[in-house]
């Protein structure tokens, strides 16, 4: 499944973004090729967040095109890729093996697939039957990651994906990225800081305004 | 399918769990419906004239306690962002959402209304036949109110709107479901006619509330 994923392409034309009647950014061109890792600076509130959304199909685009080519032609851009946003999607309620469940059968993993080797990628296997409620904000983030693991994606949009992580987190995370890259994904992430990857190509948003 | 089935069963599951709240609805109709005859006294006709407009009522009220929170715990976890992204199509989701908030609100309530018939001096026979209604009614409480609670999300204000929105929407499924009911208990117009319309009223819910949910939550985007 992975190994067509060389040639995709993910690219945004003359994109503009609008959010409560104010144009955020416009104008914005980009592009990022299988293996490539493209990431998203700027001051707060230039539209890096608004930015993932938007190539995840969470948010209406105010004008420009937005499409990705090389991939599953039946499936939107937002199908193909991997959203971690600020919240993790986590119900506390459910354990935590339950919680990955979900997300792999809903977001398409092959039926039958074991999440375990999706669990020991973050460190939580131990910890698959606790409630959720009991984890902390850096292991809810994990569990969270973990649904990239679980479901292969081409594309990952990342938003702050190291807030809340430790060091050892931080580091299995970058590993995880590498990996992705290697076999042909692509990796589009929103930073204040470097969060681990080799060579990333910049875009820098709000310069122009 | 398989994703259809998950949700389905994921919703199931977080209703039944500690502070799910599955069980809320059927205890608020018990609740309504036993204290019915403490307010109006012990009138043995005058229970059993207004017993189905109880029955119904209490129904009503009961589908709608927990459907406020049923876009805006997803909505507030992020995780309707993912339900968004998946290859299962929105209006397909919103429907798993919406049976299994039927499966786990209105089908308990139905399970226990024959007993009810006791406070109201119905026959066990008759409530049978009341039971039926609310069986054919209900799912359209549900897929009405699914509209609703998508319009709710996407407008930023949960609770009250809901029930301002939803309730009017409801009156002819009132109305039959009532005609019904009455039918069945005291007679003498004939149970068929106002039972059939309840259906019509209920699968046509059931095809057109998903869709306006799912255009609801997208024009929600933000």
């Amino acid at each position: 499944m992975r190994t067509d994923l060389i040639d995709l392409r993910l690219a945004g034309k003359d994109l503009a973004c609008e959010r409560g009647g104010r144009l955020v950014f416009s104008g914005l061109n980009f592009s990022v090729s299988g293996g490539e890792a493209l990431v998203v600076t700027g001051r707060n509130g230039a539209g890096k967040s608004s930015l993932l959304r938007l190539i995840a199909g969470l948010l209406r685009k105010a004008g420009g095109q937005l499409g990705i080519t090389g991939g599953d032609d039946e499936a939107t851009v937002g199908e193909q890729s991997h959203y971690l946003g600020h919240l993790d999607a986590v119900k506390p309620s459910l354990s935590v093996g339950e919680n990955l469940q979900f997300w792999a059968t809903y977001l398409g993993a092959p039926r039958g697939a074991p999440i375990g080797p999706a669990l020991e990628a973050v460190d939580l296997a131990q910890l698959s039957d606790l409630p959720a409620a009991y984890l902390s904000a850096g292991q809810r983030r994990r569990l969270s990651i973990a649904r990239l693991v679980a479901v292969a994606r081409p594309v990952w949009l990342l938003d702050e994906p190291t807030s809340a992580l430790d060091s050892a987190s931080q580091d299995r995370l970058a590993e995880l990225m590498r990996k992705h890259r290697a076999s042909g994904g692509m990796i589009v992430a929103a930073a204040h800081g470097p969060i681990g990857l080799d060579e990333p190509r910049e875009l820098k948003l709000g310069v122009m305004g | 399918m398989t994703a259809f089935l998950a949700l389905l069963l994921r919703d199931m599951r977080l209703a039944m769990r500690v502070g799910g709240g599955a069980l809320m609805g059927a205890l608020f109709y018990f609740i309504m419906v036993a204290m019915t005859p403490f307010a109006v006294g012990p009138d043995l006709n005058l229970l059993t004239r207004i017993g189905p407009a109880m029955l119904w009522l209490g129904a009503l009220l009961a589908s709608l306690l927990a459907l406020d929170r049923l876009f805006a715990t997803d909505h507030d976890d992020g995780s309707l962002d993912l339900l968004m992204m998946g290859a299962l199509p929105l209006e397909l989701a919103v429907a798993a959402k919406a049976i299994a908030h039927w499966l786990t609100t209105a089908l308990p309530l139905i399970v226990i209304t024959p007993v009810l018939g006791l406070m109201l001096n119905v026959e066990l026979s008759a409530m049978g036949w009341v039971a039926l209604t609310l069986l054919a009614g209900t799912p359209a409480l549900t897929f009405i109110g699914l509209i609703g609670a998508a319009l709710a999300v996407a407008l930023r204000r949960g609770g009250l709107l809901l029930a301002v929105l939803v309730l009017p929407l409801t009156i002819p499924v009132l109305i039959f479901g009532v005609a019904a009911a009455n039918a069945a208990i005291v007679g003498p117009a004939p149970f068929g006619p106002p039972f059939t319309v309840l259906c019509a009223l209920s699968l046509a819910s059931l095809v057109l509330g998903p869709f306006a949910a799912a255009a609801a939550l997208r024009q929600g985007l933000e």
